[in-house]
């Protein structure tokens, strides 16, 4: 798909235009993130985080495919073999310290891009698919991460996995084999540090196919903007290459000197002690954790204390789960025509006064010690979660009244835009 | 229709939620916010030396007279109980120690070896690439000898708890008396036969007992600060931040020529940028 004004592949280079009647590869490219692709000309830079996710996604495979050379997963030496990488292997402390900063680096751009979906309701016709793809690769990304972090074989590795994949056993009449099913056996060990690597080798490889997917879907309405309002003409738009390959460029240097500071100087700060004391079936860590990115699903996990007919762990497991299920529902609970928050005046005040601190409780909660005031908190930031999405969204896009849209993208840049005026026939303004 | 299922779903769940904090509260309110504990009111924070080590802050950097020092007080103290498993001999190299010394630091230590002859085992004098020995044939062992406590290695130990080489120094040089306080508040709290009292360690009580108790129990060089206490304590903190992370020096150092680089490459970007979006510019303002 395209805009009928996006510029069209037409190679000079004898090479390049043999290369295109074999195997049309270049024009794929030139189409997909090159000058064939019109893009929006006002995106702002919270549309930076989808091509900086796939920047992280491609530095995990490569330092990941690096670790792999060095690491065994037998379940009596992987601890040590991690610290072989660390002492012995040339650039190993690099590939590790980058791999493990670059796992909390591609979260936290995943979820300011999860976020600006939010706002901005990216998620809305027509890019349903383009969200319920996103949503697949975040569920994907968390199994993949939740499996790399058992691979070290410390502390938390071990207690980590028991504790999550004792949640299994939560699930009533069936839950117990499958749990035993699952790791191997009744609990962590060589089966399941074995099959855990194994996965968590392919998995990143099934995140790129999706990502392609999620690309492809992108491709067909194009990208949304900020004021939500659909391409119209030729001057709303600018060629991706060079004006967002340049906007980008800027972007990933940007995140990369954060990237760099903790890297290098701070590359144990994201992660926790514990896991530097090799894993011990016998002595429970007096605080189990998952990494800083699972807090919050780990905080409504907990939140959950109270046997309402069903036991109280079971209701922890359902409602983590489905914390993040219903962000599939969005598109059709969001009723609302308009796109944007910046034209929802009701939609984002519970955005900015309500999801947002609710986030920041739950990130926050979910690292603290299970005891109270924490527990009380975590289940008034759970309420509000649930609340939010499922019960204030619906609603409040049904009664709220928006604000007026600019009729174009480029009226919204330009102050007007002459095809407002004087209809289709118009010349576009530059 | 979906918008229907969506609210009941959310206020089943807001409902569950709410009844557990209604109980929790009310639990609260009844019985208090959970009792207070002696771990948790006489836990201290740890604390450094005074004028901290050479290598904190970002920039900091491993002082050499000072891990020698510590590697002494290593194997003088603490090699009697704790192995060093994850550095080998070799590795000395990196803290100053020319090729001829480390080949003489390792044969002062005794390593198992295998009899040439016989095939038996037993031991001999250290070759550079041997790692540190354990001082126990295995954990029973070292429990059997240590109150049923096992002496933890030290290899990773900065990196293993909170507070890193501020927490073993503070351990070290932490250990004092039940305080009077203590007492009084918790009349039922009690330091068992066996244990010591350390108000740095999680649960205040250790196995480990004092293992530096006098200023001068090992002897340093010439040109050397005194071998105080808490001199030695830093030296050996100083030490096992070493063979935590023995990187450090290249991990700095590669990172702040990285910096550099992201810096300028980052200001060209955004040159770039602004050179390449001055042609659709005219906002709302011209
Ligand atoms: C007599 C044997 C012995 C000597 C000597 C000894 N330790 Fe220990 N150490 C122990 C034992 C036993 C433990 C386990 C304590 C426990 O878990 O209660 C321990 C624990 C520790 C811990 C871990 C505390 C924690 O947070 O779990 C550190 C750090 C430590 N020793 C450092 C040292 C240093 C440094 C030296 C040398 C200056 C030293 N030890 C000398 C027996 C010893
Ligand atoms: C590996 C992870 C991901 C990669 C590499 C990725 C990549 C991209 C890229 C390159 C874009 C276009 C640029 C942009 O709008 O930022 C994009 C758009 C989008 N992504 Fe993702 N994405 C990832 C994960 C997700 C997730 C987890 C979600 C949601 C749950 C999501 C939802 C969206 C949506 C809705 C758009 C369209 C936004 C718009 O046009 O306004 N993506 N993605």
């Amino acid at each position: 798909m395209s805009f009928p004004w996006a510029k069209q592949y037409a190679p000079t280079n004898p090479f390049m235009r043999w290369m295109d009647e074999k195997l049309p590869l270049p024009r794929l490219v030139y189409n997909a993130v090159g000058a064939g692709y019109p893009v929006p000309r006002n995106l702002s830079y919270m549309w930076n985080f989808g091509v900086l996710a796939g920047f992280f996604l491609v530095l995990q495979i490569v330092t990941g495919v690096v670790l792999a050379m060095h690491y065994a997963s037998d379940a009596t030496v992987a601890f040590g073999k991690v610290e072989h990488i660390m002492r012995d292997v040339n650039w190993g402390w690099l590939m590790r310290y980058a791999h493990a900063n670059g796992a909390s680096f591609f979260f936290i751009v995943v979820y300011l891009h999860i976020f600006r979906g939010f706002y901005y309701s990216s998620y809305k016709a027509p890019r349903e698919m383009i969200w319920l793809l996103g949503v697949v690769i975040f569920l994907l990304m968390m199994a993949t991460a939740f499996m790399g972090y058992v691979l070290p074989w410390g502390q938390m590795s071990f207690w980590g996995a028991k504790v999550i994949t004792g949640l299994f056993g939560a699930i009533p009449l069936i839950g117990e084999p499958l749990q035993v099913w699952l790791l191997g056996g009744y609990a962590p060990d060589d089966a399941a540090l074995n099959r855990f690597f194994s996965l968590h080798f392919l998995l990143p490889f099934v995140i790129a196919g999706v990502v392609i997917l999620h690309i492809w879907a992108l491709h067909i309405p194009g990208s949304s903007n900020p004021t939500g309002v659909e391409v119209k003409s030729e001057s709303d738009t600018v060629p991706f290459h060079p004006y967002y390959t340049a906007k980008d460029g800027f972007g990933l240097g940007v995140v990369l000197i954060f990237f760099t500071i903790m890297t290098f100087f701070a590359p144990n700060m994201l992660g926790h002690p514990d896991n530097y004391i090799e894993a011990n079936p016998l002595s429970t860590p007096a605080l189990i954790v998952p990494e800083w990115y699972f807090y919050p699903f780990y905080a409504i996990l907990r939140a959950f204390t109270f046997d309402f007919i069903l036991p109280a762990k079971l209701w922890g497991v359902l409602a983590m789960f489905a914390s993040i299920l219903v962000w599939f529902f969005l598109p059709w609970l969001d009723k609302s025509p308009v796109r944007s928050g910046h034209y929802r005046p009701l939609f984002r005040k519970f955005f900015w006064f309500g999801l947002i601190p609710c986030m920041a409780a739950l990130f926050y909660l979910g690292g603290a010690h299970a005891e109270e005031p924490y527990i009380m908190l975590s289940q008034i930031a759970t309420a509000y979660y649930f609340l939010h999405f499922l019960v204030i969204l619906p609603i409040v896009s049904s009664i709220e009244r928006p604000d007026p849209l600019p009729y174009s993208i480029t009226e919204a840049v330009l102050g007007s835009d002459r095809k407002a005026v004087l209809g289709e026939n118009a010349e576009p303004a530059v | 229709m979906i918008r229907i299922i969506a609210i009941l779903v959310g206020l089943g769940f807001t409902g569950v939620v709410m009844l557990a904090f209604v109980t929790g509260a009310w639990t609260a309110a009844t019985e208090g916010m959970g009792e207070e504990t002696a771990e948790h009111v006489f836990h201290e924070e740890a604390k450094g030396p005074e004028g901290g080590f050479s290598f904190d802050g970002p920039l900091g950097n491993w002082d050499y007279a000072q891990l020698q020092r510590g590697y002494q007080v290593y194997r003088e103290v603490c090699a009697a109980c704790h192995s060093l498993k994850y550095v080998a001999f070799r590795d000395l190299a990196q803290i100053g120690y020319t090729e001829g010394q480390v080949k003489a630091l390792a044969a002062e230590w005794v390593v198992p070896g295998i009899d040439p002859d016989t095939g038996e085992t037993t031991t001999r004098p250290g070759l550079p690439t041997d790692y540190f020995p354990s001082p126990y044939e295995n954990n029973i062992a070292a429990a059997a000898a240590n109150n049923n406590a096992i002496p933890p290695d030290l290899s990773l130990m900065t990196k293993a708890r909170h507070g890193g080489t501020d927490y073993v120094y503070s351990l070290l040089t932490g250990y004092e008396p039940l305080p009077a306080e203590l007492r009084e508040e918790f009349p039922e709290f009690e330091t068992p036969e066996g244990l010591h009292f350390n108000p740095y360690f999680a649960n205040l009580n250790l196995a480990m007992a004092p293992p530096l108790t006098a200023d001068g129990q090992v002897t340093y060089a010439e040109g050397n600060p005194d071998p105080t206490i808490r001199q030695m304590a830093a030296d050996v903190s100083a030490f096992l931040y070493w063979t935590a992370e023995p990187k450090l020096e290249q991990r700095r150092q590669t990172g702040l020529w990285f910096l550099v680089f992201m810096l300028f490459a980052t200001i060209l970007a955004w040159f770039s940028k602004k050179q390449i979006w001055s042609a659709v510019k005219p906002k709302r303002e011209d």
